[in-house]
This record gives structure tokens, C-alpha cells and sequence, in this order.
């Protein structure tokens, strides 16, 4: 691999795993506070890829207000979902709501096969973003130089937002101790759907950077990047942001270096991710930025 | 109410008659036509299929989610194993089937069980690391060890075994209607009998406590790891079934999607139920036949009904799956069993609620007739 080969990699993988690291901040956020995987979280990805196809190839939205719109409509959806399935849940058991969790994502991906049909769409081309852009050697389209940019600004918001705002103070409080915060006097709905909210517009923005370099939507283009994710948070140390977007990181570039450097292996690329799943709950099941809970009788 | 033993015998020997009967009359094609005979037969796998799953989350309280890859493991290996040898040519025509296992050709009994027990070395194998987990852990390590297996399967270094994403074909198909029902039902009783013994109790307490359970003196690695290993082996054995139903496989057939499907089931049969189970996955297979209707155009007249196009059933089915978790949580059953008494107070209490109501509207009645 001469260094050019290399260096385009890193672009791509870093890209990649930015888009991943934005979809991972979601799942952290949610298992945080709720303690559940939000299954449904890769299909509301996948539905933001296909409310961006929607308002741009349908409804012919320039980029600049088609991407409010995209993360207006993921958000709705999302805190949708939220008050629907598993908000009626919340004393039940955990297996109860993790079916529901499951229930959610089954039925968005039946949804979608229903009303856009099974046939893959094209992802249209965003303003700008989809311009090859050339440095050196080096050539992608821009939305592969922006994507690590706008994470990491993200990531920097939504930290301030945690450590400085009442908000976030809440937040923090309901991912330590639920009964306590509650007693304390903090809306648990509120901030439940504030996770909500802040978790599927990063969904949106990550769905508009994973998909502009990508040629095609399906109803399941969502099952695996959302699979990854949650790996990724996993890896991350699950309940911590900057965890998640390291973890992304990790899984988006060593996915794109597996492949390039084994192109023989690239039907593994997806089982790859699962082995690095194991060998960490293995040996490190709090993940590297996690903490330690045990487990009180 | 309790019935005599000697009255709930002779109702079970009936019951079970009456079934087998009814199969008998299905097989020579007197009442019914192919077309139910494939769902009946369908259904008796997912029936399997599910108890097995059943076993793992219901019983064992393990949230598992690998049973396609599972179900993936028998299927390959009963069609890899049971395609006969002079077909095989057709079937590997892009990349010729490997020279060792060319003219291995055994029985389909053998190759069932073979498939059962590659399941449940496998299961065994990633049971040691997977299930020390927690059980959101444990659902997404399961989720992705089956989609590996599907992925190994489907990838082109293994083609001169599995055929790659080709898939396999020519399979030898079932001769009657018995020998699946007879397979399903057999492997059904095993795992009923071995939830009603110190195992199954084990089994119950673990989902029940795993604190106590631990304190209790029972070995949880021990009873977790046997039972995934002996629900790996039957949905291995059902996979290797589903294989000779449909006579061909895939390795897309075993997405995801499959293990959502079959906890349709157990969720709507009853978590910790296998009379539920195998109620739910008639209920659910023969649903999905029916209401192929949704799926086409559908016409009143000249006037063509909105909604109804391909895709509506299966969102019936995820609403069917999200209604019973928001509002009927316990499923058919709940974790209870089909029994004579229950049946018989079931319509006991029926009957005598009918009477109150006649009594109360005879006495209602009468001072409206003045």
C-alpha cells in the first residue's frame, strides 16, 4: 500500500466513522438513561435517508432547507416512537421493552418496504457536498472532508451541553440514579425526550453524511450501520459521548482498512465488527472510557 | 374444577387420534390440498423453531436473538449432505463441490442430526464468552454471531461446501406429511420433559433470580450454556427441516428477520409457554397464508381498495407484535400450560357467567313489560 493508497483510506475510514460516531452518540445517550438498546435507532437512520430522498428528489427542497427538514421529520419521529412503545413501558420488565424496542424496528422496516417498495433508491445529490474535491493526491467528494468536521463540532456541543446546562446536569443525574432524580424533582419524561430528540436529529445528520458518498437506500440499509454503532458505543464504554465517538472512529477505519488491505476478506467486514464485539466484552466489558457498575442485590 | 386422570387420558389419546387422523386424511390428499399440507408442515417447524427459542428466552430468561444463524448451521448441512450425488454437478456449477465431501451421501435421519449437533457445538463454542453477558448484551452479541454465520456461509472461500451466495438446491424432498410432524412433535416432547425436570426448574429459577438462584447452589454457567446448547441443536434440527420443506436454501433466508418472525411467535404464544408456542406458530403460519390477500391488488368492484399492496402484511404482523408488548403482555398463554382442567373451568365459568347474564335480564325484563 503506497501512501497515497494509504491516506485515501484514512480519509474514507475517518468519514466513515464519523458518520458511524454521530449514529453511536444516539445509542450511548438512550442505553445512558433508559438502559435499553434503542433497536429502532439504525431504522430511524434508514428513514432519514429516505425523508432526504423525499424532500429533495419529490419535493425538489434545496439542500439548504432540505436538511432542516430531514432532521424536523427524524426527531418527530423519534420522540414519536419514544411515547409510543416505550413509554408505557417503563415499569415492566427489561425483556418487555426490549421486544418493544425490537417490535419498533421490525415495523419500521415493514413500513418501508410497504411504502417505498423493496427496490433500492438512489440517494440525490445534496448541493455541494456530493463535488469532488481534490488535496495532493487525495480526491472525494466534499461531504467526505466535512463529515469529521461536523462530528467533531457536534461532539463539542453536545458536550458542553452535558457538563454546563441544567439540562445536561438532569441528564447526568437520570443516567446515575433514576428513582433518586425523580425524587429530586427532575422530569424524567422531559429529559427522556430530550435524549430523544438530540439522539435522532444526530441520526438525521449522520444518515445525510452516511449516505451523500453512497449511492442507495433500502428498507434494511439501516439494520447493519445501526448494528455497528451500537458496537461502536459498546467499544466506546456504553453511557459516554466522547466513548461513542471514539468507538466509531475505531470500527469506521479499521472496516476500511480491512477491506482495502484484504479484499479477499470484504464479506467479512460486517462479521468483523461482531468478533471485536466479543474480544471486548471479554476482556473489557465497561469499554474503554466506561465505568465500572456492579450489580447491587 | 379437576377432571379424573383416567377422563383427562382418554381425552389426550383422543386428541392426539383425532390429529393424527387428521394428518392421515391431509397426506392422501382427501381433505385439503398440497397448498395446506406445505403450511401445516410449515407450521410444525416453526413450531419447533419456536419452542427451542422458547426454551433459551421464556424459560431460561436468556435474551437470545441467534436463532437464525442456528437455524442456518442445520440447514446447510442437511442440504450439503443429503443432495444427491449426481445432481450435485448442476447444483456447484460455478465452483465444483470439494473432493472429500463430493460423494458423501447419508441418509436424511443422519444428516438431521449432524445439523442438530453442528448447531449445538457451535452454540456450545460461543455460549463460553456470550452468555457471561447481561441481556442487552447478550441479544446484540447473539444478533451478530448469527449474521457471521450467515456471512461465512455466503461468502466465496467456503462455495466449494455451502455453494456460496449461489445457495443450494435439488434437495430430496419430504416424502409424507409424518415425517416432519413426527421429527417436530418428538423434539418438542424432549424439551417439554426436560423443562419438567430439575433441569427446567434450574432453568425457571435462573430466569426468575439469577442472584438467588446462584445462592441457591445451582451452577448458572452450567444450565445457561445447556440450555442454548439443546435450544441451538433444535433449531438446528428445525433449520435442517425447513431445508427439505422448501428444498432449497439460501443463506438470505436466515436474516434477521427470521428471529423476529419466531419471536412473533413465543411473544404472542406466551413467553415461558410451549402449549402457547406451538399454538402461536400455527396461528402465525397459517395467518401469513391467508392474508396473502393484503399483499395484491384488491379490487370491489371496479374500485380498487387503497393500502392493499405488497408489504401490508407483514406491517399487520410487526402492529400484531407491538399491540401484544403495549397491551396483552402475557400472549395466548402467559406462562401457563394447555390443560383438560383449565379448558373444562374455562367453560365452566363461562357457562355459569351466560346464566347470570340470562338471569339478570330475565329479572331486568320483567318490569319494562308492565
Amino acid at each position: 500500500m503506497d501512501l497515497t493508497t494509504f491516506l485515501q483510506n484514512c480519509v474514507t475510514g475517518i468519514s466513515l466513522g464519523s458518520a458511524y460516531a454521530l449514529i453511536a452518540i444516539g445509542y450511548t445517550m438512550v442505553y445512558g438513561i433508559l438502559r435499553l438498546i434503542n433497536f429502532a435507532h439504525g431504522d430511524i437512520f434508514m428513514m432519514a435517508g429516505y425523508f432526504t430522498i423525499f424532500a429533495i428528489s419529490n419535493f425538489f427542497m434545496p439542500w439548504y432547507i432540505a436538511i432542516p427538514f430531514v432532521i424536523l421529520a427524524t426527531v418527530i419521529l423519534g420522540v414519536a416512537i419514544e411515547k409510543a412503545a416505550y413509554k408505557p413501558l417503563r415499569e415492566s420488565p427489561r425483556m418487555s421493552i426490549m421486544i418493544s424496542a425490537i417490535g419498533v424496528s421490525f415495523l419500521l422496516e415493514n413500513l418501508a418496504t410497504y411504502l417505498f417498495t423493496g427496490l433500492p433508491r438512489s440517494f440525490p445529490k445534496l448541493g455541494f457536498l456530493q463535488n469532488v474535491y481534490q488535496i495532493g493526491e487525495i480526491s472525494a467528494p466534499i461531504v467526505t472532508f466535512i463529515t469529521p468536521v461536523i462530528t467533531i463540532v457536534l461532539l463539542f456541543v453536545l458536550i458542553y451541553l452535558v457538563n454546563h446546562t441544567k439540562m445536561g446536569m438532569a441528564m447526568r443525574a437520570v443516567s446515575k440514579d433514576y428513582e433518586a432524580s425523580r425524587l429530586m424533582g427532575i422530569e424524567i419524561n422531559t429529559i427522556i425526550t430530550t435524549t430523544f430528540v438530540i439522539g435522532s436529529a444526530l441520526a438525521a445528520i449522520g444518515a445525510i453524511l452516511y449516505f451523500s458518498p453512497r449511492p442507495l437506500v433500502y428498507p434494511f440499509s439501516g439494520v447493519m450501520p445501526g448494528l455497528k454503532c451500537f458496537v461502536a458505543a459498546v467499544i466506546g464504554g456504553i453511557g459516554s459521548i466522547p466513548g461513542a465517538v471514539i468507538g466509531g472512529f475505531a470500527i469506521g477505519i479499521a472496516e476500511t482498512f480491512l477491506v482495502a488491505s484484504f479484499p479477499s476478506m470484504t464479506g467479512y467486514s460486517d462479521a468483523f465488527t461482531f468478533v471485536l464485539l466479543i474480544i471486548m466484552l471479554v476482556f473489557r466489558p465497561t469499554g474503554l472510557l466506561g465505568e465500572n457498575i456492579t450489580e447491587k442485590v | 374444577m379437576v377432571l379424573k386422570k383416567s377422563t383427562k387420558l382418554i381425552l389426550t389419546t383422543v386428541l392426539v387420534a383425532l390429529s393424527l387422523v387428521l394428518l392421515f386424511l391431509l397426506d392422501e390428499g382427501i381433505i385439503g390440498s398440497s397448498y395446506t399440507v406445505r403450511i401445516v408442515r410449515l407450521s410444525f417447524i416453526y413450531a419447533l423453531i419456536g419452542v427451542s427459542m422458547n426454551l433459551v428466552n421464556g424459560f431460561t430468561g436468556l435474551f437470545s436473538l441467534g436463532q437464525a444463524g442456528f437455524m442456518a448451521i442445520g440447514a446447510y448441512t442437511v442440504g450439503v449432505l443429503t443432495i444427491p450425488v449426481e445432481l450435485r454437478p448442476n447444483v456447484y456449477y460455478l465452483k465444483p463441490m470439494a473432493g472429500w465431501l463430493v460423494n458423501v451421501d447419508v441418509p436424511f435421519g443422519v444428516a438431521l442430526l449432524i445439523g442438530g449437533l453442528f448447531a449445538a457445538i457451535f452454540a456450545a463454542l460461543i455460549g463460553a464468552p456470550v452468555l457471561r453477558l447481561k441481556s442487552d448484551y447478550l441479544a446484540i452479541a447473539t444478533l451478530g454471531f448469527s449474521e457471521i454465520i450467515r456471512a461465512v456461509i455466503a461468502n466465496d472461500q467456503l462455495a466449494s461446501i455451502t455453494n456460496g451466495s449461489l445457495g443450494l438446491k435439488s434437495i430430496p424432498a419430504f416424502d409424507n406429511i409424518f415425517v416432519p410432524a413426527l421429527i417436530c412433535a418428538g423434539g418438542i416432547g424432549i424439551m417439554a420433559l426436560m423443562i419438567n425436570s430439575t433441569y427446567g426448574r434450574a432453568f425457571k429459577a435462573i430466569r426468575e433470580d439469577e442472584i438467588a438462584a446462584e445462592a441457591m447452589g445451582i451452577n448458572l454457567f452450567k444450565h445457561k450454556e445447556l440450555s442454548f446448547a439443546v435450544s441451538a441443536f433444535f433449531a438446528g434440527i428445525g433449520g435442517g427441516l425447513l431445508a427439505v420443506h422448501l428444498t432449497a436454501v439460501d443463506s438470505n433466508q436466515f436474516k434477521i428477520m427470521v428471529t423476529y418472525e419466531i419471536l412473533l411467535i413465543i411473544v404472542l404464544g406466551g413467553m415461558g409457554s410451549i402449549t402457547g408456542t406451538c399454538i402461536a406458530a400455527f396461528a402465525i403460519t397459517a395467518g401469513k397464508e391467508w392474508l396473502r390477500f393484503f399483499d395484491a391488488d384488491f379490487f370491489i368492484g371496479t374500485w380498487q381498495v387503497p393500502f392493499f399492496r405488497p408489504g401490508l402484511r407483514m406491517v399487520i404482523f410487526s402492529l400484531l407484535l407491538m399491540a401484544i408488548v403495549l397491551f396483552y403482555r402475557k400472549g395466548l398463554m402467559g406462562t401457563k400450560e394447555f390443560s383438560w382442567d383449565g379448558i373444562f373451568t374455562f367453560f365452566y365459568k363461562l357457562k355459569n357467567k351466560v346464566m347470570k347474564i340470562g338471569k339478570k335480564q330475565q329479572k331486568g325484563g320483567v318490569p319494562n313489560e308492565q
